[in-house]
């Protein structure tokens, strides 16, 4: 965690100690980062101007290479460039290879998890993703030469559980801290919404490489208030490349011969085909053959839309339901806003305005919008902007659920659901003197486990031993505003805290992370453990300076003498400990504090929100 | 967790659905985990807690159905865990009779007559639920726990009318 500077709460930091807060756009096929300076957020660019980051990672015995130069390697070396790597995150070996079967790459065979063999070794998603967030923050310290203080992270809506993990998991490997995982087409919103003030309901259109999400939002006063999220994870503008090199191979009477070999010089073909005739209304499709032939095709727009019009009419069908899921008409929707490379299609254009009755928002590019809101969103939450009334209520994207008899799936938390939340839900042992018993915590709609995403299996341990259906084991689910989801266990009738130990299905236990965290630094184990003192001494500050704070704004009114005393004594240690003693001291010191002021705390935030709900400003408490 | 006094709002069935959602957004500024990402991990937790608490609060007190559900959980009545089913004959018989409707309509006109019919239901099933929450006294919180049960059909059989309005539009 990057050390903070203190402020008194609802003073803003002097100007030179501005904290700096980016904006990066994770994406499947490019990468960005933003920054607010002077008040606009704007993409930062490289030594050579360039904002976009290709989102590939070439590996070689000697280094790491990402960006341009590796994508440029990706035709030449194909085993050792990661291309896409976002395509993997938080998935099995067996989705990977059953979802995409020309992969160049070499997987490790004996692993669950999809890890890449190179010639610099082997490496897993997580890792790769890693590369190209320090690239990014390397580009943004270079650019503002300055240390980052935090970034928020953008996924698509409807990433899981897992692929957010991992996202989160990138993050701490490259050391940067995570201020918050944001949704894609959030993002989009509020660089949208904070440019034109806009209030009422828009709709965000949001059309990758790889992905595509739609999602309805409501914004007043500042507040943007995600009413419901769709999409399909599996379709984007890469659907299109395929969908028309299909028609080529048709058209031409292709073998499979040269299907396979050409796999990708038709692939690109497609891709350019599909770019020109954004503007032109044909285009040859065009690829050189070994023998000196060629294939040539001449493609005219009407033919493309025609080959692409299913693939959008099933976009469309989404944002229908996902309509409904927000129970908003079409006429209630203010703006509709494009976000992704293959919104520049101009049928998909089109369509979307045809279906919402309004010409699109395009005015800010679709590639940077999400990195730009992004940035917007981190300037704010390392606390750049106090004044800021805005606020993000993003909803859970995928339901939640846990596997009961019969391989059926039963839902706790249902998708859309405003998050942060809190579910809990009650299990009993159904044999004499069990002491164990397993969850399978799943995340989707359908109502199969089998056709559901398999977020974790955990085993409750250490139940007290009762006859059958006597134990009442409670357990919570807790999604977080990153959208992650924690899970906690206990035995009501003796209020045992059952141990939980979860697996993750698809994803790194934390013991990995911290392994693959200490042989990322090339420092030295004192280097750590010098970085840690110096953290631990800055929370205890941190901590002191705002039950201080706390203290003498409600001390009196909240505490009895004796509560005020106990508190008061435990911060005089901490204090104390924070000067002089060692690490683990110091951690102790503050868990102690933290115990002890936690009902103050609570009591505190209780007062606070009764004040503001009998009409008072929350400024003036 | 009380979630009328969460909110400000008098323990009833009634609800000021303005005063609800201006009461959200108050609690949503003062307690959403973005606006503590640079406080101490206490706070952090704390809020986030009690976040999670506004959202479910806000759900609870939006729907008529789980508001009534938590009013009466709050005079004692627990419905979420029960096994109780409905009892009442002749609501019973008159839902065979619906659903055997539901299953001959395959026509707009005859789904969105079915839709009326039930909204209209649901409409009056809401305002005897209302009055039965009204006097408070231990007799008329069971019926209105038993109306709500058969409340519960009524939604049910509200939303397979529109997923088969749904199914014809598609």
């Amino acid at each position: 965690m990057a050390l903070l500077q203190i402020a008194e709460p609802g003073q803003s930091a002097a100007p030179h100690q501005r904290k700096i807060g980016v904006g990066i756009d994770l994406g499947t096929t490019n990468s960005l980062v933003s920054t607010v300076k002077s008040g606009e957020a704007n993409t930062l660019a490289d030594e050579f101007g360039q904002h976009l980051l290709p989102s590939v990672v070439q590996y070689s015995k000697e280094s790491v290479v990402v960006g341009s130069k590796a994508l440029a390697a990706s035709n030449t070396d194909p085993v050792n460039t990661i291309v896409s790597v976002k395509r993997f995150m938080g998935r099995s070996l067996k989705d990977v290879t059953a979802h995409w079967q020309n992969l160049p790459y070499q997987f490790k065979a004996d692993s669950q998890n999809p890890i890449f063999q190179t010639a610099g070794g082997d490496v897993n998603p997580v890792q790769v993703s890693s590369q190209i967030l320090s690239a990014l923050k390397e580009r943004a310290e270079a650019s503002l030469a300055d240390e980052i203080t935090g970034a928020v992270i953008t996924v698509p809506a409807y990433f899981d559980d897992a692929q957010r993990q991992g996202t989160k998991d990138a993050a701490q490997l490259a050391g940067i801290n995570v201020l918050r995982l944001l949704n894609e087409p959030t993002a989009a919103a509020i660089a949208y919404g904070l440019d034109s003030k806009e209030e009422g309901v828009i709709g965000v259109y949001d059309l990758g490489g790889g992905t595509f999400d739609i999602s309805v939002l409501r914004l007043n006063k500042g507040v943007f208030e995600v009413l419901a999220t769709g999409g399909n994870s599996a379709l984007g503008g890469d659907d299109f490349d395929h969908a028309l090199v299909e028609y080529v191979i048709r058209e031409l009477n292709l073998d499979i011969e040269i299907q396979k070999r050409y796999h990708r010089d038709l692939m690109n073909a497609a891709k350019q085909t599909k770019q020109n005739l954004t503007d032109a209304d044909s285009s040859a499709f065009v690829v050189d053959l070994s023998d000196g032939q060629q294939l040539n095709l001449n493609i005219t727009k009407d033919t493309f839309n025609q080959i692409i019009e299913s693939l959008v009419a099933s976009t469309i069908a989404a944002c229908k339901r996902t309509l409904k899921d927000a129970d908003v008409t079409i006429d209630e929707v203010n703006n509709i806003v494009m976000v992704g490379g293959s919104t520049r299609v101009p049928v998909v254009r089109e369509k979307v305005a045809a279906f919402f009755n309004k010409t699109p928002l395009t005015s800010i590019d679709p590639d940077k919008v999400v990195a730009v809101g992004a940035g917007i969103q981190a300037d704010i939450l390392v606390g750049n902007n106090p004044d800021s009334d805005m606020l993000l209520l993003d909803v859970l994207p995928l339901s939640l659920g846990l596997e009961t008899m019969g391989g059926l799936v039963e839902k706790i938390i249902p998708r859309n659901t405003t998050i942060p939340v809190a579910k809990a839900q009650e299990f009993t042992t159904f044999k004499d003197g069990q002491t164990a018993m397993m969850v399978h915590v799943l995340q989707g709609e359908r109502e199969l486990v089998d056709d559901c995403r398999s977020l974790a299996k955990f085993s409750l341990q250490g139940l007290p031993p009762m006859t059958a259906g006597a134990a009442h084991i409670r357990v919570t689910f807790q999604v977080d505003a990153d959208g992650l989801l924690n899970v906690t266990a206990m035995e009501k009738s003796t209020g045992v805290q059952a141990e939980i130990q979860v697996k993750p299905s698809y994803g790194l236990e934390e013991t990995e992370i911290m392994e693959m965290l200490k042989s990322s630094m090339q420092n030295a184990k004192q280097d750590m453990q010098a970085r840690m003192h110096k953290e631990q001494q800055v929370e205890a500050s941190r901590v002191l300076e705002a039950m201080y704070s706390a203290l003498a704004e409600d001390g009196n009114e909240l505490l009895s003498e004796a509560e005020r005393k106990v508190i008061d004594d435990a911060l005089n240690q901490l204090a104390q400990d924070a000067q002089n003693a060692d690490t683990e001291t110091i951690k102790k010191s503050i868990e102690n504090v933290d115990q002890l002021t936690q009902d103050f705390a609570a009591r505190r935030m209780d007062k606070s929100i009764q004040l503001a709900l009998s009409g008072q400003s929350v400024d003036d408490i | 967790m009380n979630y009328f006094s969460l909110y400000n709002l008098p323990e009833q069935f009634e609800v000021d659905l303005d005063k609800l959602k201006q009461n959200y957004q108050t609690l949503q500024k003062m307690t959403h985990p973005d606006r503590f990402a640079n406080a101490s991990d206490q706070q952090k937790r704390l809020t986030m807690q009690k976040n999670a608490q506004v959202n479910d609060a806000y759900t609870v007190l939006k729907s008529p159905i789980a508001r009534a559900e938590h009013l009466l959980q709050l005079r004692g009545l627990e419905l979420a865990s029960e096994q109780e089913t409905v009892g009442n004959v002749e609501f019973l018989m008159q839902q065979m009779e619906w659903r055997e409707s539901l299953e001959d309509a395959n026509d707009v006109a005859s789904l969105q007559l079915l839709a009326k019919q039930s909204d209209d239901d649901i409409q009056a099933q809401t305002q005897a639920l209302s009055a039965l929450l009204a006097t408070q006294t231990d007799e008329d919180n069971k019926t209105a726990a038993e109306k709500l049960r058969e409340m519960k059909f009524l939604f049910k059989f509200k939303s397979e009318i529109e997923s088969k309005l749904d199914g014809l539009d598609a």
